[in-house]
């Protein structure tokens, strides 16, 4: 089984401002717009460096919204920058009818996204924007793994037109996928060939699925691992390729159950090739203060519970 | 620039489209459409410098956005009567598989909408990012954007009128249908809009009123006022007093035709006030 190497943990959200950085320098319509958490989101290169394509609004995520939206009219690509929940939940209808009903070029870029927030507690982490954002006709939904990938897809997302949510995170985590890599929109990435049992996982649980995949395979059971990034819309080719070889799949998330990549995966697999499922994901559930790698325990979103999942799924072939 | 009485004619047209609009499908907005029918007609034909064509980028014009979206029918008569798209499509108002739907929207590419609207809130953002964006683009053009009074209710509205005064957003006149009416009745009793012009003075706006909004002339007056204050490092606000109904006898003076419909009788009777001018679709 190919093996992955932490090259250096990094937070995705540096990967984020990162790429934003590269953008300032080769797309002069790029504009990036910050709800009063620049430094958070890792903007304050692109900030220092463009000014007057910096757009601070203040704490007024709606407003952000419309603004981003009416700009472009004229020709530029707005980046919209605040944490997961703040990006979505509340400013649903902000970007139904201005962004997505109208069609507009947004990136909403959101950061702190899932449990992994930590400390802060419920009330801003979200485990539930997935669903809201992928139920938004034409609103294309990604999830990045780690530092390199996200740096890709702030890239890619520029050069495609129309709404993109992508959704990062805070913790640092391992960075494992190629720094030259070319991020394909919707194009899944096969992490890992197996036979036994494929796992698809998106975010943070890209990194813990490939654990898991070693814990597997010393235990004798092979596993594919699927790096969905692209949560829609969703390579259901690359999908339905392996559980044709494999017959049960695994899909992990920091996300609820429900709304998530794993109801995604279902409905695919509903469709085209029934087939035993087990979802790695928060039972329905709000978050809570504690450390990122506490929480992603007590909330079964480890290496740990993907390995118990997989162990469960393979019985049900 | 436009003689008053060609713009009357165009007014008199708009409204009998607006009524025969709504009378064919039995809904629809016409009160606050009627009242606001002199001012987008003098908007769309004297006031505003605009491209010939549509183009979504709204480069080098003048771009408008229609916040109140529930009053379609006034801007797709304003929209089709100035070539936007043909007139004759006004017969679609509402019905299935067409681009005139109940509110706007860019989703079906209608000539003229740049932005859905219907959900009240949220055009002021809007056209504050359009007029970033000409800023940025070095386009002189001005950014307009019409709200309904009883929209100014919603929360949105005030965080962007606070980002416009504070980011000097001076390309921009917002412009307000205060008819001082909404669906459950008087602004006064549903949720009082208290002083609108100290309010906007009070977060750093121009702010100016146009007395008669019913008024050609006034509204001639009013906006060459308005656009006189812009470029000076604020936003402007005008004040657009407004009769809801404007121009149908038993339309005016009631928020009952917010939302309903004329009957085949009213029809007759609100079409007989506003003989034809420029011919019906």
């Amino acid at each position: 089984m190919k093996k992955y190497t932490n090259t250096g943990s990094k937070d995705t959200r540096s990967g984020f401002g990162d790429g934003l950085t590269e953008l300032g320098k080769t797309n002069p319509n790029v504009v990036a717009l910050c709800a009063d958490l620049t430094g958070s989101l890792k903007m304050n290169a692109f900030k220092d460096n463009h000014p007057e394509r910096f757009f601070q609004i203040g704490i007024a995520e709606a407003n952000m919204i419309g603004i981003a939206a009416g700009m472009t009219i004229g020709g530029k690509i707005p980046f919209t920058g605040t944490f997961a929940n703040f990006s979505t939940g509340r400013v649903y209808d902000q970007i139904r009818q201005s962004v997505a009903y109208s069609d507009k070029n947004v990136k909403i870029c959101a950061s702190h996204a899932g449990i992994t927030l930590g400390e802060d507690g419920a009330t801003h982490q979200i485990l539930e924007d997935i669903g809201l954002m992928k139920m938004l006709p034409g609103m294309t939904v990604i999830n990045t793994c780690d530092y390199n990938q996200t740096k890709a897809a702030t890239l890619a997302i520029a050069d495609f037109h129309g709404p993109v949510y992508l959704r990062f995170g805070r913790p640092k985590v391992a960075n494992f996928t190629p720094a030259d890599q070319k991020f394909e929109i919707g194009k899944a990435v096969q992490l890992t060939e197996g036979t036994d049992v494929t796992i698809v996982a998106t975010g943070h649980l890209v990194w813990e699925a490939l654990q898991a995949a070693e814990t597997l395979e010393a235990a004798g059971i092979s596993a594919e691992v699927i790096n969905i990034h692209t949560i829609k819309p969703l390579d259901e080719e690359a999908i339905l390729a392996s559980v044709a070889k494999t017959g049960c799949v695994v899909t992990a998330e920091e996300h609820n159950f429900l709304g998530g990549l794993g109801e995604s995966v279902a409905r695919t697999l509903a469709l085209h090739r029934p087939t035993p499922q087990e979802f790695v994901a928060t039972q329905d559930t709000f978050g809570e203060s504690g450390t990122p790698a506490q929480l992603m325990e007590k909330y079964g979103l480890n290496a740990a519970s993907i390995v118990k999942a997989v162990n469960k799924v393979i019985t049900r072939k | 620039m436009s003689d008053n009485k060609s713009l009357e004619n165009l007014v008199t047209q708009v409204r009998r489209d607006i009524l025969r609009m709504v009378h064919k499908v039995n809904s629809g907005h016409p009160g606050g459409s009627l009242g606001c029918a002199e001012f987008l007609v003098t908007l769309y034909n004297d006031i505003m410098k605009l491209n010939d064509g549509f183009a979504m980028d709204g480069k080098e014009e003048d771009v408008f956005f229609l916040s109140n979206g529930h009053i379609s029918p006034v801007i797709y008569s304003v929209l089709a009567r100035r070539g936007y798209f043909p007139v004759d499509e006004l017969n679609t108002f509402r019905l299935l598989d067409s681009r005139l739907q109940g509110h706007p929207t860019t989703h079906e590419g209608l000539p003229g909408i740049r932005i859905a609207s219907g959900s009240l809130g949220q055009g002021m953002s809007v056209a504050i990012g359009t007029a970033l964006t000409k800023k940025l683009n070095g386009d002189n053009h001005l950014v307009y954007s019409l709200h309904g009074d009883g929209e100014l209710q919603e929360g949105q509205i005030w965080e962007a009128a606070m980002y416009a005064a504070g980011n000097n957003v001076d390309n921009y006149i917002a412009t307000v249908d205060y008819n001082k009416k909404q669906i459950d009745g008087a602004t006064d009793d549903v949720l009082p809009l208290g002083s609108l012009s100290a309010k906007f003075e009070a977060f750093g706006w121009e702010v100016l009123e146009i007395e008669d909004g019913n008024n050609i002339q006034a509204i001639k007056d009013g906006m060459a006022a308005a656009k006189a204050k812009t470029g000076n490092g604020k936003p402007v606000v005008v004040l657009l007093h407004t009769e809801m109904g404007n121009g149908v006898d038993f339309m005016m003076n009631t928020h009952a035709w917010h939302g309903k419909a004329p009957n085949d009788e009213q029809l007759e009777s609100a079409l007989a006030q506003n003989p034809e001018t420029l011919g019906d679709y």
